[in-house]
């Protein structure tokens, strides 16, 4: 196969794996650990024939487009370092599946688990194969998601939902500011692929944007490598079952903030800012890390923070900054994922097969499991950094960078003692994990019988183990040339010299190690009885510094911060909120006014005043002002007042050259009058004595003082710039070519109808949209419409007038109503029809003087609503089959095809032809196309005008109704 | 003419916007009709004012100065949504009252017990 194909297998193989696992029945254990077995082994197999490719200088690339409108393509790109990092990924991968099909029991859902983990060896795959910034964010956050979803596989269990959320905030919030620092990191380089970043090392670290960059990306990093103060998600992470805990919590996953940091170095290290960020956090985690790890009770737990501080060790070693430190950072990432991957599994054994892992209760675990004791007890000699080991190499190395560093920077001086110390603490707790389990006499009342487990589960502890002995017996032959391979892909030519001879001499470094060894044994025989019985649990002097508990305590007030924001400014009270946006607009408006130095009275064009004008508008204020006053206690006169409003405003566009506007407006105002009469009818009757405290009273007032500065102020803004606005030479824009060209181009002298129903005949569409589904959803409302009970009476007047009609002889209940209304019931039936005259007239001329099919269609509305006010619903609706719904769906249907009439003509959508045509009798007679669509709108506004009138009218019927079958249930009642 | 218009707009407008902020729903819709004419003049008046100049052409192509017509466009349309915004708060907030019994915006009286705030946390 070609490399890329190669290439391509194996990052789509986990993802196509975990698919097919999920497939499988509930507890085919088997059979889905024989798939994910056999899939991370061809990804291996994928990754390891391309060994030659991808250290032979150039990186294998595979790359399809991905968004190329951003220039963001899919880029797998393989060189040396994630070579390293893809076998680690898929070889230990291997060995934890098998272990895995043995670790888990027969009950659990294991296809699930194997879904989540091939999933997350895809995503961590997807990771360190990313060619591209963005590609590699996805990746990063999908380990993330996967990583939550593994760690609370349990979820029945609390504190594996805690883990998992407390891991997956964590995370995932470093997550969001590695994408804003890539994005960044992007945007500097000038391009989102990896090569073109990784060659723009100079200007991305003279970039202004390097900072923050540096701060965002590194926030991604520390969080995922666990970097003290992130680091308490990793502890509460091992909820998780072991062989995820092995794989994701020490092998892999933890790595990842490690690779980005291997990856970027080249581009972003170097700096002040990178030492002091990086290697602070990484001398802070490795300490705080060994000093915790040495008081845990818990196997898995001082396995935890054994790797939060190796982690940091690495993150130390990245800070120095020197090429040297580099290498000794990717070696010890590859030692530290065998030792501690079969360091954990031998603790999944020891609980798996005692069913504890407290080491207070574990003692001389050597006589039943010694096989396990002899491999746990390599690897945690290689923790500890004991030679011929793997980890002694690595150590050795980073010993000798902690002494060679001491002169380049002053806060160095002090490296050498923190390592040592730190190498003993390392020293201490390897030795009391091995003495405390598998030492001292035999183990009384634990849970299980202790005893050799399952053949095939020690085989991968045993595959690592070998690894350690290999890698530490004879580096040179077996990491040597990957090592020299990786290093040189993130170096290039400033890869130094290096040895990796277990023998250097006697030096510095060497004696460190002794030290180191001698005082770890030292300090356990010293103090190692008081840990035991260490009473406090935590470690001594950090106990007090409870990182979960602070994160509780932030994540509770987290959500309690967000419940008082949503207190302030939440949607459960209208009117703050109202007055909060109102306010918002007014600041807004305020500040730009200012900003900009508007000045309101600048002396500019004035159209001559006239007296009859004024006397208008003194009308119109009076009117507005008395609805605002009336609207609590007196709707009937607001109302009232409000169409007074309504009708000055639509004179003053008579005035003001626009009777298409005027004729609209008079027309709606009809409407509009009508509907909220016809509201008024079920709101609750006037009641000036709401009973509000007392103690309501003086705030009440206060609001409403509030209110009217408010009010007050934003009406006289708005005067000011609509006077400063009017007062000021009209902009040259597009309305000249609208009014040149309605006549030319689309036939019509009215340039509004043209700009309506065929310049702008998309909006218009968009708008009966609307208006179609305003009117849907108050029909859809009211069919659900149930009255409040105080208004179900009949009203007052009606109940009356049938008072009369009973007192006197030959009247039926209801004639005095019907009379009352007899001169306008005669007066509508004669008008009716030209009414709907008008209204065609008004449709038909449309397109030519003031009129057109909204008003048209209100002015037909009218037409049917006065015959409801006449008569009643009652009668109305047994006369007359009206069907509104019906009247829209055609309304937009006729828009719709008059806008598609033009597409056989290979026009886009509506444009309009228009023509003359010489009628026998009428003369010339206008044909545009734009008639029929005007004709959809016509349609649909009656529909939708009238849907809503006949909704809101036929409620009386229904109040009937309700009142009707109540006295029946009623009268039902009786008899029993 | 301008200063009467702008002043009219000032007037219209206050009166929406206080009864916009008032507690009864009835209040809020007639404020939002007043509120709306104050806007749709205002977007009308940006294309400044003009006496006896309808934007409707002379029969024949002889070109004379008119009003803005742009202005006047987006105005119908805004006047034709806000008739049928009136009718559906209307309509909502009659729904409302039957729902809730009382015709408050928050759909309860201020003085009655706040409902249960519940725990901190969910």
């Amino acid at each position: 196969m070609p490399p890329h194909l190669l290439l391509v297998s194996a990052a789509l193989l986990p993802f196509l794996g975990s698919a097919a696992v999920i497939a499988l029945p509930g507890h085919a254990r088997n059979a889905a650990a024989a798939l994910a077995g056999f899939v991370t082994l061809a990804g291996l197999a994928c990754i390891v024939l391309l060994y030659p490719q991808a250290t032979g200088g150039e990186p294998v690339v595979a790359a399809m487009d991905w968004l190329p409108s951003l220039g963001v393509r899919l880029v797998l790109r393989l060189d040396a370092l994630s070579w390293i990092f893809a076998v680690l990924v898929l070889g230990i991968g291997a060995l934890v599946v098998l272990y895995a099909r043995y670790y888990m029991a027969a009950a659990d859902p294991v296809p699930r688990l194997f879904c989540y983990f091939l999933a997350f060896v895809g995503a961590m795959l997807g990771l360190v194969l990313s060619g591209n910034l963005i590609q590699l964010v996805v990746f990063w956050e999908m380990t993330s998601v996967v990583s939550f979803l593994l760690i609370g596989y349990w979820s029945d269990n609390a504190s594996a939902r805690d883990g998992a959320r407390m891991a997956v905030t964590i995370t995932a919030a470093g997550g969001l500011c590695l994408l804003v620092g890539m994005v960044l990191l992007g945007q500097i380089a000038g391009s989102y692929e990896l090569d073109t970043v990784l060659g723009a090392g100079e200007a991305i670290r003279k970039s202004p944007l390097y900072l923050p960059t540096l701060v965002l990306i590194l926030a991604g990093a520390l969080t995922k490598s666990a970097q003290f103060p992130f680091h308490i998600w990793l502890p509460r992470a091992m909820a998780a079952p072991t062989p995820i805990s092995a794989y994701l919590h020490s092998a892999t996953m933890v790595k990842a903030g490690i690779f980005l940091m291997i990856r970027f170095w080249p581009v972003l290290s170097g700096t002040e800012s990178w030492y002091w960020i990086v290697g602070t956090a990484g001398m802070a985690t490795m300490l705080v890390g060994a000093w915790s790890a040495i008081f845990q009770h818990d196997l898995k737990g001082l396995l935890a923070y054994s790797t939060i501080s190796h982690l940091g060790l690495i993150t130390l070693l990245l800070g120095l900054g020197s090429p040297l430190a580099v290498v000794a950072a990717i070696f010890h990432t590859v030692n530290h994922a065998t030792f501690k991957a079969s360091l954990f599994m031998a603790a999944g054994i020891i609980d798996h097969e005692t069913g504890t892992r407290d080491m207070r209760r574990l003692s001389g675990l050597w006589r039943a499991m010694p096989y396990t004791a002899t491999l746990a007890m390599v690897a945690a000699a290689a923790m500890a950094g004991v030679p011929l080991l793997n980890g002694f190499l690595s150590k050795e190395m980073f010993l000798a960078e902690a002494v060679d560093s001491t002169g380049a920077h002053p806060i160095n001086t002090a490296l050498p003692f923190f390592a040592t110390v730190a190498s003993a603490f390392t020293v201490l707790y390897s030795l009391r994990f091995i003495r405390q389990t598998f030492f001292g006499p035999p183990a009384r009342d634990l849970p299980h019988a202790p005893h050799e487990p399952a053949r095939w589960m020690r085989i991968p502890i045993e595959a690592l183990v070998l690894v350690c002995i290999a890698i530490g017996l004879v580096p040179n032959l077996t990491i040597g040339p990957i090592l020299a391979g990786a290093a040189r892909s993130v170096l290039g030519d400033r890869t130094p010299d290096y040895d990796l001879a277990i023998w250097h001499g006697f030096n510095a470094p060497l004696a460190m190690s002794v030290l180191a060894l001698a005082g770890g044994v030292a300090l356990y025989r010293i103090f190692g009885r008081r840990i035991d019985t260490n009473p406090r649990g935590g470690p001594w002097l950090l106990d007090r510094f409870d990182g979960g508990h602070l994160f509780e305590r932030a994540m509770t007030g987290l959500v309690l911060g967000a419940r008082r924001l949503e207190t302030i400014l939440g949607t459960e009270r209208l009117q703050p909120q109202l007055r909060l946006i109102f306010l918002a607009a007014l600041l807004a408006a305020t500040a730009t006014g200012i900003g900009r130095g508007v000045d309101l009275f600048l002396q500019g064009r004035t159209t001559a005043f006239d007296p009859a004008f004024a006397m208008l508008w003194l009308t119109g204020a009076a009117c507005a002002l008395g609805a605002a006053e009336r609207a609590k206690y007196h709707r009937l006169s607001a109302v009232i007042l409000l169409g007074g409003a309504g009708l000055v405003s639509c004179l003053t566009f008579l005035w003001l050259s626009a009777p298409d506007l005027a004729v609209t407006q008079i027309l709606v105002e009809i409407v509009t009058t009508v509907m909220l009469l016809l509201g008024l009818r079920w709101l609750p009757k006037r009641d000036e004595a709401i009973p509000a405290p007392l103690s309501e009273r003086a705030r009440a007032r206060r609001r409403r003082l509030i209110d009217l500065g408010i009010a007050v102020l934003a009406g006289s803004g708005l005067a000011g710039l609509s006077y400063a606005v009017m007062t000021r030479p009209p902009v040259e824009g597009i309305s000249r070519w609208f009014v040149e060209e309605a006549y030319p181009k689309a036939g019509g002298r009215n340039v509004v109808n043209v700009l309506l129903v065929d310049f702008r005949a998309f909006d218009t569409l968009g708008e009966i949209c609307v208006l179609g589904v305003v009117g849907l959803t108050v029909f859809a409302l009211l069919r659900r419409f149930r009255p409040a009970p105080d208004s179900l009476e009949r009203p007052a007047q009606q109940v009356r007038f049938d008072a009369i009609d009973r007192a006197r002889e030959g009247r039926e209940p209801g004639h005095t109503a019907s009379d009352a209304l007899l001169v306008p019931r005669t007066v509508i039936t004669w008008l009716s029809p030209f009414i709907v005259l008008l209204a065609l007239h008004l449709f038909l001329r449309g397109h030519d003087l003031p009129g057109g099919g909204f008003a048209a269609g209100i002015a037909l509305t009218i037409a049917f609503m006065l015959q409801y006010l006449a008569r009643g619903a009652e009668w109305v609706e047994e006369r007359l089959r009206i069907r509104p719904i019906t009247w829209i769906g055609l309304g937009l249907l006729v828009s719709v095809l008059a806008g598609a009439m033009s597409w056989p003509f290979s026009h886009p959508f509506l444009t309009a032809a228009f023509a003359y045509w010489e009628a026998p009798v009428l003369g010339k007679v206008p044909l545009a196309s734009a008639l029929i669509f005007d004709l959809g709108i016509m349609i649909l506004v009656v529909g939708s005008s009238v849907l809503m009138l006949v909704a809101l009218a036929h409620q009386s019927l229904r109040r009937t109704r309700a009142a009707e079958s109540e006295a029946e249930r009623a009268a039902a009642r009786e008899p029993a | 003419m301008e200063l009467v218009l702008s002043l009219g707009i000032g007037v219209l407008a206050a009166a929406g916007i206080w009864l916009i902020l008032r507690p009864r729903t009835f209040q809020v819709v007639l404020g939002l009709s007043l509120l709306g004419y104050a806007v749709n003049l205002f977007i009308f008046a940006m294309g400044r004012i003009t006496v006896g100049a309808p934007p409707v052409l002379g029969v024949g192509p002889g070109m004379v100065s008119v009003d803005d017509p742009v202005p006047q466009a987006l105005v119908l349309t805004a006047v034709v949504i806000s008739f049928a915004l009136t009718a559906l708060f209307l309509v909502v907030l009659l729904a409302a009252r039957g729902e809730t019994g009382c015709d408050h915006v928050d759909g309860r009286e201020p003085h009655e017990a706040e409902p249960d705030a519940g725990n901190p946390l969910p």
